[in-house]
């Protein structure tokens, strides 16, 4: 494990962040995150610690293997259910805006 | 608080489930009746209260139904034709399911969580969806995009999260049960700042199929009531595998309701090693809490208990560590909330691609917790500080339940504080995330390592006048050790009380209103 601490979070970062998790953040919010993710990052670094490299990791409290079902079709949603929800519908289809802009 | 006189036994809403339950079946009580008597008070007091998002209007319709089928000599389930009132993380094909979202806003989902399939199996009676934190983020219920719930026992005061609505609305007497789901201690610090009693089940050992998934690794949906047995009964009803959900437990689980009542019976606990965690308590906790804690382990001493000190160094880091998985496993769960299939969509002015659609929508349906959690989540997965931060924290779980091992060879049960404090005021911590934080300090490492936990009532601060509650843990599939030992406990703090925490509240059925309480609305607290 290398014992480098990642650098101060700064307000670019964060822009890249919010951009990387699709949400479009005003500068104010940007501003204010910075400085909460700051104290929050600088309190739970210190996890690493204790994290030597004979630790091994854990992901999952009571891990279970090779959960498997059936291979054969089961109860579905109909597209009536499936739809129900959708914000804009085409048809038998969700209708979304074009995937690509004009630049791509 | 004493000078608010008896409770009144024949109120309807402030009996316990297992007693209505038993009316129900002697024909002593209709569904309908009982179902009309919470309907009525909800109606009463959610105004001030907050905790439902969501009253069902079929409550009367489904209680009618199961009153009929009791009078054609239906052969009913224990619950069944008692009232439940159900956390807005489940999805309900019946019902809005919003997680406390914005972006959810009236969504129905197109199929029910298997836990409520399982209830309306069971024939219980769905009465609407609880408040709770934005996808289940938050200590206090304050990050309920549709407002605060308030603590029954003080309006100015917060009812825990993420699951204040269903304790609320068990401690205000709205419900006699509630489901609720727990991450890092959203059943259990709820109870413990609501006088009321709320079940962790081991992880896999309740479906999640229809939860809302906040952290996969971490969440697990159980009861929440007034009472242990209430806790057993609806546990017994929920609990099981499911096929629709890969992390289900296969156990055969053991009666629960029979745990709790062996437990209420004997009021012994001769030959229980009790556990009590070094860690979990001393500097950081209010002094009437830690006061209650020490008569609570008298008692069990005196019921012939061993008390043992365990230490769990590893608890230490349980938060940081915390919070790097929990918010890295959000910002994946929380990237289906698209535009795309279903909620909330907005258009950017002037359009755009889906993408800055996704953008423009995820930036007004998500509060500020919320986004504060998934941008942390998305750098603790950052190429470059993945193993510092989220490879660290998988490691420090390792160690965590190391300590629970350890601390399991030398105590059957372990025993804490469930929260640090009473119950704080509304908007006292809310500018203050790590704070806020600090108040899973208790109840964070059961999540991290899959094992049961419950919090009950163990007494009012006597600074304060407020409830506080007790942890109780037990080792992963051992979830009947904790109703045995938390009735025989129960039994005995009521003994030694005379009456029941909650009859305690200021907001018990038979007390009015107070006056000052009443004030205070008017002059505009909400």
């Amino acid at each position: 494990m290398p014992d480098t601490t990642p650098p101060p979070l700064d307000s670019a970062q964060v822009a890249h962040l919010a951009s990387l998790a699709r949400i479009a953040l005003t500068a104010d919010e940007i501003e204010k995150l910075t400085g909460e993710l700051g104290v929050i990052i600088e309190s739970i670094a210190k996890v690493s610690e204790v994290a030597t490299p004979d630790v091994p990791a854990t992901s999952h409290p009571i891990p279970l293997s090779n959960v498997f079902r059936p291979d054969v079709p089961g109860a579905t949603l109909t597209v009536e259910q499936a739809l129900s929800g959708a914000p804009e519908r085409d048809g038998d289809r969700f209708k979304v805006s074009a995937i690509l802009g004009e630049e791509q | 608080m004493s000078g608010h006189g008896a409770v009144s036994g024949d109120s309807l809403i402030s009996l316990s489930a297992s007693v209505l339950a038993e009316r129900l079946h002697s024909g002593e009580l209709s569904s309908v009746e009982v179902t009309q008597a919470h309907l009525d008070r909800i109606a009463e007091v959610d105004g001030d209260i907050h905790a439902f998002l969501h009253v069902s209007a079929d409550a009367l319709k489904t209680a009618a139904e199961v009153d009929g089928a009791r009078r054609l000599g239906a052969k009913l389930s224990p619950l069944a034709g008692v009232p439940v009132a159900i956390k807005d993380v489940l999805c309900t094909q019946d019902m809005p399911s919003t997680a406390g979202s914005r972006i959810l806003e009236g969504w129905i989902p197109p199929y029910d969580a298997t836990v409520v399939a399982k209830l309306r199996k069971a024939r219980l009676i769905p009465l609407g969806k609880t408040n709770m934190d934005e996808f289940a983020m938050g200590s206090s219920t304050e990050h309920s995009a549709f407002g605060p719930t308030h603590n029954p026992w003080d309006l100015e005061r917060i009812p825990g999260g993420s699951g204040g609505g269903s304790a609320a609305a068990v401690a205000a007497f709205e419900a006699p049960l509630a489901l609720g789901s727990d991450t890092g201690g959203s059943i259990r610090q709820p109870a413990a700042v609501t006088g009321t009693v709320g079940m962790k089940p081991t992880y896999g050992g309740v479906s999640r199929y229809g939860a809302i998934a906040l952290a996969s690794s971490l969440d697990q949906v159980g009861p929440v009531t007034r009472t242990v047995l209430d806790a057993a009964l609806l546990h017994d009803v929920i609990g099981g595998h499911d096929e629709h959900d890969s992390t289900s437990l296969t156990d055969a689980w053991p009666s629960f309701a029979d745990a709790a009542r062996a437990g209420a019976a004997s009021g012994s606990l001769t030959g229980v090693r009790v556990g009590v965690v070094k860690e979990l308590g001393g500097e950081g906790f209010q002094a009437g809490v830690s006061a209650r804690f020490a008569e609570a382990l008298d008692l069990m001493a005196s019921a012939g208990a061993e008390i043992v000190e365990v230490s769990a160094p590893s608890f230490r880091y349980a938060i940081a560590a915390y919070y790097l998985i929990l918010p890295a496993e959000a910002s994946s769960n929380l990237a289906k909330f698209d535009s795309v299939r279903f909620g909330l969509r907005v258009n950017p002015p002037g359009g755009g691609t889906v993408e800055d659609v996704m953008a423009a929508t995820r930036e007004v349906g998500f509060g500020p917790e919320v986004k504060r959690r998934i941008i942390l989540g998305t750098y603790a997965l950052s190429a470059g500080y993945y193993d510092a931060y989220y490879g660290s924290a998988q490691k420090v779980r390792t160690l965590i339940q190391r300590d629970f091992d350890s601390a399991f060879s030398r105590a059957d049960v372990l025993v804490s504080p469930a929260a640090p404090t009473t119950a704080f005021k509304l908007g006292e911590k809310l500018e203050d995330p790590l704070a806020m934080y600090l108040n899973d300090v208790t109840t964070i490492p059961a999540n991290l390592a899959g094992v049961p936990g419950m919090g009950l009532p163990m007494g009012l601060a006597p600074e304060d006048g407020l409830p506080t509650g007790i942890q109780i843990m037990a080792p992963a599939h051992e979830d009947a050790r904790i109703y045995t030992v938390g009735a025989t406990l129960e039994a005995l703090l009521e003994q030694s009380w005379g009456r029941t925490l909650i009859s305690q509240a200021p907001g018990h059925p038979s007390m009015p209103l107070p006056d000052e309480r009443a004030a205070r609305l008017e002059g505009g607290t909400r």
